[in-house]
This record gives C-alpha cells, structure tokens and sequence, in this order.
C-alpha cells in the first residue's frame, strides 16, 4: 500500500475540487436553461430577443405582459423557493446524519404551513407578517422534535418518528382549519398540502430574498463546520468545532430558509428531502452538497412547475409534481437505509 | 424482546388480572358504549328536543330535528362498528408483528387501501360499494406486505422501529401519491376528498349492511387466532416448540386484520391512531392475554371513534369534524409517547 505524500494529498484535493467546481458550474447552467426555458415558452413562444428586451425594462407588445407579468414572477419564486428547500433541506441531512430526517418528513414544513394557514385564515394577516409567524413556528416546532426525541442524546430513527407523528397532528390541524375557513376554493387550499407557485407576484419575492440571503449566508459560512458533524459528534468536537452552537445555528438558519419559503409557495412537497440525496449522487464525495443541493432545488421546482403546468394532460401544482417524484424515491430510501444502514 | 415478554406475561397472571376484575371491566366498558350511543343520537350541531328524538327512533321524519336524529343513528352505528373493527385490527397487528407501533394507519395499510380505491375511482371509474370494498381490500393486502417485507430487510430482521418508518413512510408517499391522482379531476375530487379525511358523517344503513359480511368473516378470524396470537407472544421458537404452525398463524391473523381495515377504510376512509392507542389502554386495564385483548379491544374501539364523532361534532360547530382529524389530534401525542418510552437501537 502507498504511503501518501503531501503531494498527493494536495493533488488528490485539487482534483476534488475541480471535479466539485464543474458540478456547480453544470447545475448553473442547467439551471439557467430551465429559466430561459420557462421564460420564452409557455402556452405562446416568445423569442428570445424578447424576453431579454422584457428584462431589461422596455415595453413589449404581447411579451411584455406574459413575460414580465406571468412567468417572470413565477420563475423568480420558484427559483427562490427551491433554493432555500434544497439548501434548508440538506443541512438538515447533514446534522442529522440521514436523509430521511428533512424537514418535510420530521414536520418542519408542516409546521411553517399550519402557522401561516392559522395566521392567513383565522387572523386575516398578509404579507411579511405570515412569514415572520412561520419561522417562529418552524423552529417552535424543530425544538419540540428535537426536545421530545432527545433521551441520552437523540437517535436518529426516533427523531423521524417523533417528526412524523408531530407532522401527523399538524396535518389534521390545517385540515381542521381549511374545514372551517368559509368559502375556501380547492386551488388555494391545495398550496397549503402540497405547494404551488400559481398566482405569483414579484413582491413577494422580497422576504423570500431576503431570508435567503441572512439565512443562507449563515449556513455557507458555517458550512465547514457543518462538514464536520458528519464525522461525528465526537471527532466534530475533536477537529476544533463546536458541536452545540453549530448545531444550533444551523437548525436556526435551515428553519428560517424553509419557513419563509413555504410562508410564500407552501410546503413544496419532497423538494427538501430529494434535493440532498441527488446532490450526494451526482457530487459524489468531493466536499461539501451545500451548494449543489441548493441548485437542484431550483431546478427540481423549476421544473416541476414547468411540468405541471404545460407537459401533463392537466395542470397541476409544482407540489404534486415533485411528490410524486418524491414517492418512490422515498420507498426505495427506506429500502437502502434497511438494508445497508447507510447514510446520505 | 421474548425474555421481556415472557416475564411480563408470567407477571401479570401471578399478580391476578383476576377474571372478576376483567369482568368488571367489560361491564364498565360495554355500559359506557351503551352511554356514548345515546349520547351521539342525543349531541349534534343542532339541538333537538328529547321528545323529538324518541319519535325519531320511532320512524317519524317530520320535524327538522327528527330528520336530523334518523340520520344520526345510521351515523353511529357506523362508528360503532368501524371503530370496533380499527380496535381489533389494532390489536391484531401488534399481536402479529410483536410490535408497539403497529396500526393500520402507522404501517401504511389504511394509506394503501385509500390509494387503491383512488386509482380505482379516477382510472377504472368504479362505483358500487362492493367494488369499493374488494379494491380497498386488495390495496390494504398489498400495502401490508409491501411494508412487512420492507421492514424486514437488512440486519436483526423486523425491529419494532424499523417496521413503524418503513410503514410511515411508505404512507407519506402514498398520500401524496393520493394527492396527485385526485388533483387533477375536478369531477371526483369534492366526493374523494370528504372520504380521504376519514368520517362517517355520510353514513346510511345500506352502505353498513354491505361492509358488514366482511366485517363479521373478519371478527370471527380474530377471534379465533386469539389462542395462537398469545403462543406467538412467546417468540417464534417457543411458539414452534409448543406445536403452533407460526407462519399460518401469522398470515392468518394478519389476512383478519387487512380484512377488518380494508373494509373499514372503504367506507369510512382512512382513519389513523385508533389501532394504535386501543390496544394499549386495554394492555394496562386487563393485561395480555388475547383471548380478553381482543373483544376488549374492539369494544374500546367502538367507544374511541364514537367519543371522537361525537367531539367533532361538538368542536367545530355549526361545521363539523371529520373523525379522521379528530383521532390524529388525540392519538399522534400518543403515538409520539410510545416512541420515547421504546429503548431505541439506531438503525
């Protein structure tokens, strides 16, 4: 067997990163196509030249409603959004060292949607308000689990469970208060289940901007010491990190990102739970998913909505889309952790 | 888990679960259920006169308040007999698989059978009840399976926490697979959806006297593997050594349960944690031996589901609470209690 040298280590290093450097830089410009993309083809083909004319602020005949109205706003949302679930959602993964301990399977979505249906539906509030309250609950509700499955320190499989269960009563919750709200068309409804984008407006864009940039920022400048969780509690604790605080800061951060993301569009369903694992697939073990999970978030609600809305005999809302993409993914997940006990 | 299990049998028959207090228990139990029925006749969104109600009972249907009662009695016995019927599924399934969590709606069952009626109604457009009651049992089977041999995979076999996430989130997937298959069809969507919540709110007595063969051929096979469930509560060997073929005994017990909740779910929806908190309360009032279990659990099934009807009723006047919200409000706390009280091993 070869004993390493420096060299090699740094050569082996270079090499990793560059590999990591060309899957960001692909998933840019996959992302970039599926917002053009989206931008110049719907019902109507708009050209190009258009919709960059669109974008720069003139006045366009035709495009400039169906641009700058309609897909604009709902291609910035869902950008938005995906960044966050997918960049919320795998610092979750990461913490808790398994993919199935997301946030839209442990109840943190659930709970953010059960907070702003209770603040839309019962105190009549709108706007920036509704995503201030679906924090606040999103990390209610992230103690509450973590607090409930913590007995000589938390087990994985318990958290899920707890999560679950906690997610099960949230569920009936918003059911409960969909059943009361007078005159509530399905559509509507349907954003707080599964997630949508439909009906988007450029304003509220805004916290969703904003969230993203405190939170996000948060999360990437910690994100070497969130690597180290990986390793373990106890070799974190050894290579200098402290456990307790990051882990605080980056459940903080995570909630924050997702709560406002789904204050906005609703519990965008599995985005948070497959953006990881995809990430881990295509990054393979060449640092951190970070990023790369964010980016496949944007594209998986990108996408999905694009589907939903032009590809299927019907329309339907980005959340079902990625649901059902979620669903057997989840299965075979369940499968493979059995089978293997592995990890992300 | 079999030492555990042993010693705690052995227990419970030495320190006297005597049979007068089971008996008096029962009693307790069977008048209690007697009081709830009268009082999910008596309580609704709107009140009604007790003059009223018993010229109800009598076939009137002339006041606004009598026909609000004749539609109330068809409602209970409803709940009296699915939640019978989710109790006992209940405790048959924990009896089977050895394990705390087990429940038709935790493992999946309830979630399988919906989307099979799902896909049914959408795709192939069935109608009938009957049909209804074959798809959900079909659906229920295989979703059973699915999820036993799932979590069955890997090292150390099915472990309690094993079985329960795989049940769990094969149900998550199936619901939002529900979701997308009723989106879409404006047509379906307003009835499926009523009945995905889960209530017996739309109750009439032709409906129950369709489920109710295959609720009676589901009772009966409960009933009878009692004897063999408790041979299985040794562990697997102990049960072989005692002269009991296991594999029969299980797929027998299990092939009642699917029946009993695959009938249920085809006409009341799905209606989660029943299952699962019946059967513990009943452990701790009368300890385990299935011969008592399981009638006790049923009976407290019953009461359950009428108690829950009866709350949502009153909840959410002058609108009402489908029963499936009300038993996941009370039993996922439950649910999570059992969870922390388990002595985890991680996966």
């Amino acid at each position: 067997m070869l004993i390493p040298t420096i060299d090699s280590i740094a050569d082996n290093r270079r090499r990793r990163a560059r590999r990591r450097n060309l899957v960001i830089a692909f998933l840019l410009a996959l992302l970039a196509a599926t917002i053009a993309l989206t931008l110049s083809l719907g019902q109507s083909f708009t050209p190009p030249h258009d919709v960059i004319r669109v974008l720069l602020g003139q006045d366009v005949p035709g495009a400039s409603f169906t641009v700058g109205q309609l897909r604009l706003p709902r291609a910035v949302l869902a950008v938005l959004a995906g960044l966050s679930f997918g960049l919320g959602g795998v610092a979750f993964q990461i913490m808790l060292r398994n993919p199935l301990a997301s946030p839209d399977i442990i109840g943190i979505s659930s709970g953010a949607s059960a907070a702003a249906v209770f603040a839309i539906v019962v105190l009549s509030l709108n706007g920036p308000i509704v995503s201030v309250f679906a924090v606040i609950a999103g990390l209610g509700i992230a103690l509450l689990v973590y607090g409930l499955s913590f007995r000589n320190g938390v087990a994985g499989t318990r958290l899920i469970l707890v999560g679950i269960g906690v997610s099960a009563m949230l569920e009936s919750f918003i059911a409960y208060i969909l059943v009361r709200a007078p005159a509530w068309n399905l559509q509507e409804a349907m954003r707080w289940l599964t997630g949508s984008v439909n009906g988007a407006q450029l304003h509220q864009a805004l916290p969703l901007l904003l969230a993203l940039t405190v939170f996000g920022g948060l999360l990437l400048i910690r994100a070497r010491d969130l690597e180290a969780l990986r390793l373990g509690d106890d070799t974190a604790s050894a290579l200098g990190v402290r456990v307790a605080r990051t882990r605080i800061m980056v459940m903080i951060a995570a909630v924050g990102m997702i709560a406002s993301a789904t204050a906005v569009t609703g519990p965008i369903a599995f985005v948070a739970f497959l953006s990881g694992p995809i990430a881990a697939r295509i990054v393979g073990n060449n640092g951190s998913l970070l990023i790369p999970s964010a980016l496949i978030g944007a594209v998986l609600v990108l996408a999905g909505d694009y589907c939903g809305q032009f590809l299927l005999s019907h329309r339907y809302p980005v959340g079902v889309v990625t649901g059902a993409l979620g669903a057997p993914y989840l299965i075979f997940l369940i499968i493979r952790v059995n089978r293997t006990g592995g990890s992300l | 888990m079999t030492a555990e299990s042993i010693a705690s049998a052995g227990r419970t028959s030495f320190s006297g679960k005597s049979n007068r207090i089971r008996t008096l228990w029962l009693a307790l139990l069977i008048v209690a259920l007697a009081a709830l029925c009268a009082l999910s006749i008596g309580v609704g969104t709107r009140e009604v006169a007790w003059t009223d109600i018993l010229a109800a009972l009598g076939g009137q249907v002339d006041s606004i308040g009598q026909a609000a009662v004749s539609v109330r009695v068809p409602r209970t016995l409803l709940a009296l007999v699915a939640g019978a019927a989710l109790g006992l599924a209940g405790a048959l399934m924990q009896g089977v698989t050895r394990n705390p969590l087990a429940d038709p709606g935790i493992l999946g069952v309830n979630m399988g059978a919906s989307l099979a009626v799902v896909v049914a109604v959408a795709w192939f457009g069935i109608a009938s009840s009957h049909a209804y009651i074959w798809t959900a049992i079909l659906g229920a089977g295989c979703s059973a399976v699915f999820v036993y041999i799932i979590g069955s995979l890997g090292r150390g076999g099915t472990t309690p926490l094993k079985l329960a996430l795989a049940g769990a989130a094969t149900s998550v997937a199936f619901s939002s697979l529900v979701i997308a298959v009723v989106l879409p069809r404006n047509d379906i969507a307003g009835g499926i959806r009523a009945w995905q919540i889960g209530g017996v709110g739309g109750a009439t007595f032709e409906r129950i006297s369709h489920v109710l063969p295959f609720l009676a051929v589901g009772f009966a096979i409960s009933l009878l593997s009692a004897r063999k469930l408790n041979s299985l509560a040794l562990g697997d060997e102990l049960a072989a050594g005692l002269g009991e073929r296991v594999a029969v005994a299980r797929a027998v017990a299990a092939f009642g349960a699917i029946l009993l909740c695959g009938a249920t779910t085809a006409i009341c929806g799905p209606i989660g944690f029943v299952g699962l908190i019946v059967p513990h309360l009943c452990r701790l009032l009368i300890g385990v031996d299935h011969r008592w279990l399981l009638p006790f659990s049923a009976l407290s099934g019953a009461c359950l589901l009428l108690i829950a009807d009866i709350v949502g009723r009153i909840m959410a006047r002058p609108a009402e609470l489908d029963v499936g919200i009300v038993t996941a409000l009370i039993g996922a706390p439950f649910f999570i209690w059992i969870v922390r009280r388990q002595r985890v091993r991680e996966l």
